[in-house]
């Protein structure tokens, strides 16, 4: 039976950036995942803002946690080596009502300490982005844009270096509180054994609190659909382009480019209550098309590579309808656990100050030995598209398979693929494979590439081809051989 | 830096005929650059016959048209690189290609397009529904039965009635998968009349036009696809959904030109085609940049890619040789019935041969080339689809020098 001193339920942006703090303490932890991969659920599936913090109501977790979180992240982006462009951000404005919903939230990000934001004018629009609309704006220089995957990725895998254990396919059904420790029971019939739980499930989160004796807190479900334009859109939005939040601080369709230079359209919103509803509506597509084209002159079918939907499961009060803020709570009811519930945007942007917050609880209790071989960088996966020409001469010369393209539209060669199929995670599902090198992400959508990234899966790791999946367990890629080998 | 006087972007069918065309122009300094491990291109996956007809007057498989090409480029010791990916092209014609060795940097004079095409997608033409494993362009599924021997399904719905979408719809059959049918969003077939017949009529395999999917439904192996019944606007009706249950989904929705190396060197683009804009030379906008086969246009017959890729090879070795071609000033302009021509600028004073699709299928029709309201040359049909490309050979004698020419379907 596995033992950890503390297990992490859920491999999402939060679990992984518990698990990466608490590797930097001496404790055996291991992070349990009911899918195949980190980030299958909402971390992945959002806009990659690095939100300044200017809307969440001064106080609060949110605004606390968003603030602190956008002002460290350039550090944070050179440790883990992940991707990152401090962009700013533009919230447009054309109407009267449009000023004062800005100035409002101008004043709240003042008060949460959000820096420099300031209103321009339409000239000055121009000069920050030839492209953007709008009669006025407010700049945030502190904005920034990231990928929420590669964010996660690189956080578990350096919680994996420093000593972190990730158990995938491991839904949780039941935990028992016993005199030391808690005992985890998995789907599949398995039991773990952890002194600490740390509660970061994302939308599952209420079960697992009342797994844990604290109350079934209830969320809502507002499910957001996107568009992902080519990169040859990209040229043509620079910078987040919001429009003026309404009057209860949400904003509407916006466009906002990607780190690596494609642009997304969306989120539109609208209330679910399934919980992996992921599926993209015709209506909504739709919406997205003619409210897209508000924010963004280019959004043109001819650009249109592919769409996905992601889901908010925001904590609210069933009295009044209110949202409520981020929970993070530990007691002594509730010995050695730690409860994140209600965890939705910005979580990406405070998944490391919740995860201090929530380690703190333990390191509070426990005082545990500083890991002193605790390394908090982690090295990417070195992109052949990213290098110079001298650099691509270095790398193949060095590794030949740096000479083989396998993806063409996004210049992802072997030696990426193989890296990423020996990924410190041990995952090897399709989906996996694309999300650590972007292999099939380009307007092909794996025409050329995806047969040979299947067979070098079950080449490099020696499996057959029945056991090939896509991204979940029962998404098997291939029913076997059409024949007998001879 | 390698100096080559032709370089050409990639080994399948176009590629190699334009290479054996050139060699037997007396162009030697050339170069075939494949990113593959062999040559022949995406013709090495269609192991089914009807390849040749035209050219060989029998009926070939994809490799053994193919291998008729290759065997002279191995006759005439063309010198070819494969496994070598071109990751650019400039406008003035240096040509960079990756490969084991590292980086191949070449100068050419002529740079010769003949990259193919790809497959149309699902987020192109944004089905609804969840993201299950068992959705494949019909490409694909082809690759991984006939290239790799992997079995994709069992219970085959194809979307789409693309000439790949049919013959896979027979080779899934053959393979023991049950297809339950062809969906097809347009009122007719986009494959060819012979592809209907051989490979779903002789299966009993049902083709349901103006039919779509609808919905995806499946969060881990695909489950079932809803289709609908569409209008003569192509949109769904309410109340004719019906589900299927099937773990396949095949797409055959189209093809498109791969022109992003194009899009480097400066190539202008036909939004029509999808292809480079050429003149009657197949040169691009590009001086000394050359395209045909299906990157240029998308074509439903191989021996057509060839003869096109000839014709360019005759054009790029008299380039070669003189340094320039006859200009092109004269435009081709077309009606609403067709979807684009090719070339699409002519100079007025040699033959070329135009090729143009129907937007729809038309009956007992008439296109007439018509230079300043005269009519240069004119072709009577009894039935044009938009799944038959029609080439028009046209004589320089009866062209104006100075006027447009303008391509106009009657009925």
């Amino acid at each position: 039976m596995k033992n950890f001193d503390v297990a992490v339920i859920g491999a999402g942006v939060i679990g992984c950036a518990v698990a990466r703090e608490l590797s930097r303490y001496r404790l055996t932890i291991g992070v349990l995942e009911k899918e195949l991969d980190v980030a299958c659920g909402n971390s992945s599936r959002n806009t990659g803002m690095l939100h300044a913090g200017f809307t969440y109501k001064p106080g609060s977790l949110k605004a606390e946690c968003a603030v602190e979180g956008n002002q460290e992240f350039d550090q944070v982006a050179e440790e883990l080596d992940v991707p990152f462009k401090r962009t700013g951000k533009l919230v447009v404005g054309f109407t009267e009502h449009d000023r004062e919903n800005i100035l409002k939230f101008k004043a709240i990000g003042e008060k949460n300490g959000v820096r420099g934001m300031r209103m321009v004018t339409k000239e000055e629009i121009r000069s920050i982005d030839e492209h953007a609309g709008g009669e006025f704006a407010m700049y945030v220089p502190d904005s920034g844009i990231l990928d929420p995957m590669q964010y996660t990725i690189a956080l578990a895998e350096n919680a994996a270096k420093n000593g972190a254990e990730f158990l995938f396919g491991r839904k949780v059904t039941a935990i028992d509180r016993r005199e030391d420790d808690y005992l985890i029971r998995t789907e599949t019939g398995e039991e773990i054994r952890a002194r600490w739980v740390i509660n970061c499930a994302g939308m599952y989160a209420p079960e697992i609190s009342e797994m844990l004796g604290y109350p079934c807190y209830p969320t809502k479900g507002f499910k957001g659909e996107y568009f992902v334009l080519d990169k040859k859109a990209g040229k043509y939005l620079g910078i987040p382009v919001y429009p003026a939040p309404n009057d209860k601080g949400g904003f509407m369709t916006h466009a906002t480019p990607t780190v690596d230079g494609n642009v997304l359209v969306g989120p539109d919103s609208y209330v679910t209550e399934d919980r992996e509803d992921y599926s993209v509506t015709k209506d909504h597509l739709d919406g997205l098309i003619e409210d897209g084209r508000k924010m963004f002159d280019h959004m043109e079918s001819q650009y249109f590579i592919r769409n996905f939907a992601g889901i908010r499961w925001k904590r609210y009060d069933p009295q009044t309808g209110e949202i409520l803020d981020f929970l993070l709570e530990a007691d002594e009811a509730h010995p050695r656990t730690v409860n994140l519930v209600g965890i939705e945007s910005p979580g990406i942007t405070c998944a490391l100050p919740l995860a201090r917050r929530a380690v703190a609880k333990l390191v509070e209790r426990e005082n545990p030995a500083p890991n002193e071989a605790f390394d908090p960088r982690r090295p990417g996966i070195r992109r052949f598209s990213e290098m110079t020409a001298e650099e691509k001469k270095e790398a193949i010369a060095a590794d030949p398979e740096y000479g083989e393209v396998v993806c063409r539209c996004e210049s992802v060669t072997r030696a990426e693929i193989r890296q990423a199929i020996h990924n410190p995670l041990g995952v090897h599902t399709v989906t996996g494979i694309k999300n650590r090198t972007r292999a099939t992400m380009g307007r092909c959508q794996g025409g050329y590439c995806e047969t040979r990234i299947t067979r070098m899966i079950e080449e490099e790791l020696g499996i057959a081809p029945e056991d090939v999946r896509y991204s979940r367990e029962g998404g098997y890629m291939f029913t076997g051989k059409v024949r007998d080998d001879r | 830096m390698r100096e080559i006087d032709a370089v050409i972007i990639g080994g399948g069918p176009a590629g190699l005929s334009a290479a054996v065309r050139l060699w037997e122009k007396g162009v030697r300094n050339l170069l075939i650059l494949e990113r593959e491990h062999e040559l022949g291109g995406i013709l090495r996956q269609c192991i089914h016959d009807g390849f040749g007809l035209t050219r060989f007057g029998e009926t070939l498989s994809g490799p053994e048209y193919a291998q008729r090409f290759i065997d002279l480029v191995e006759e005439y010791q063309i010198p070819y690189v494969t496994d070598a990916t071109v990751i650019d092209i400039t406008e003035d014609k240096k040509v960079t290609a990756a490969c084991r060795d590292g980086l191949l940097e070449i100068q050419a004079k002529a740079v010769i397009l003949t990259m193919g095409c790809r497959e149309r997608t699902r987020g192109a033409i944004r089905i609804p529904g969840d993201r299950p494993a068992g959705v494949y362009t019909a490409g694909v599924a082809q690759a991984y039965i006939n290239l790799q021997n992997r079995m994709v399904g069992r219970e085959v719905v194809i979307l789409g009635s693309g000439d790949i979408g049919m013959i896979m719809a027979r080779r899934l059959t053959l393979e023991g998968a049950h297809v339950i049918g062809v969906f097809e969003v347009q009122p007719y077939a986009s494959g060819l009349p012979r592809n209907i017949l051989q490979c779903l009529d002789d299966y009993g395999i049902p083709l349901h036009l103006s039919h779509t999917v609808t919905e995806i439904r499946g969060r881990e192996r695909l489950e079932s696809v809803v289709i609908s019944q569409v209008d003569e606007r192509m949109n769904p009706i309410p109340g004719t959904e019906k589900e299927y249950p099937c773990d396949t989904l095949i797409l055959s929705v189209g093809l498109i030109p791969e022109n992003e190396l194009s899009l480097s060197a400066g190539v202008q683009l036909d939004s029509r085609s999808k292809g480079a804009v050429v003149d009657e030379h197949h040169q691009t906008t590009v001086p000394g940049i050359f395209a045909a086969g299906n990157v240029l246009q998308v074509h439903d017959l191989v021996d057509f890619v060839s003869a096109e890729a000839e014709e360019l090879a005759d054009s790029a070795a008299a380039y070669l040789r003189d340094g320039e071609l006859a200009e092109c000033r004269l435009a081709v302009v077309t009606d609403g019935n067709v979807t684009h021509t090719i070339p699409q600028k002519i100079s007025g004073t040699s033959d070329f041969k135009l090729s143009l699709r129907v937007r729809r299928p038309i009956k007992n029709c008439r296109i007439r080339l018509v230079q300043g309201g005269e009519t240069v040359c004119e072709r009577k049909m009894a039935k044009a689809i938009p799944a038959e490309m029609i080439q028009i050979p046209v004589k320089a004698a009866r062209l104006k020098k100075g006027e447009d020419l303008e391509v106009k379907v009657e009925w």
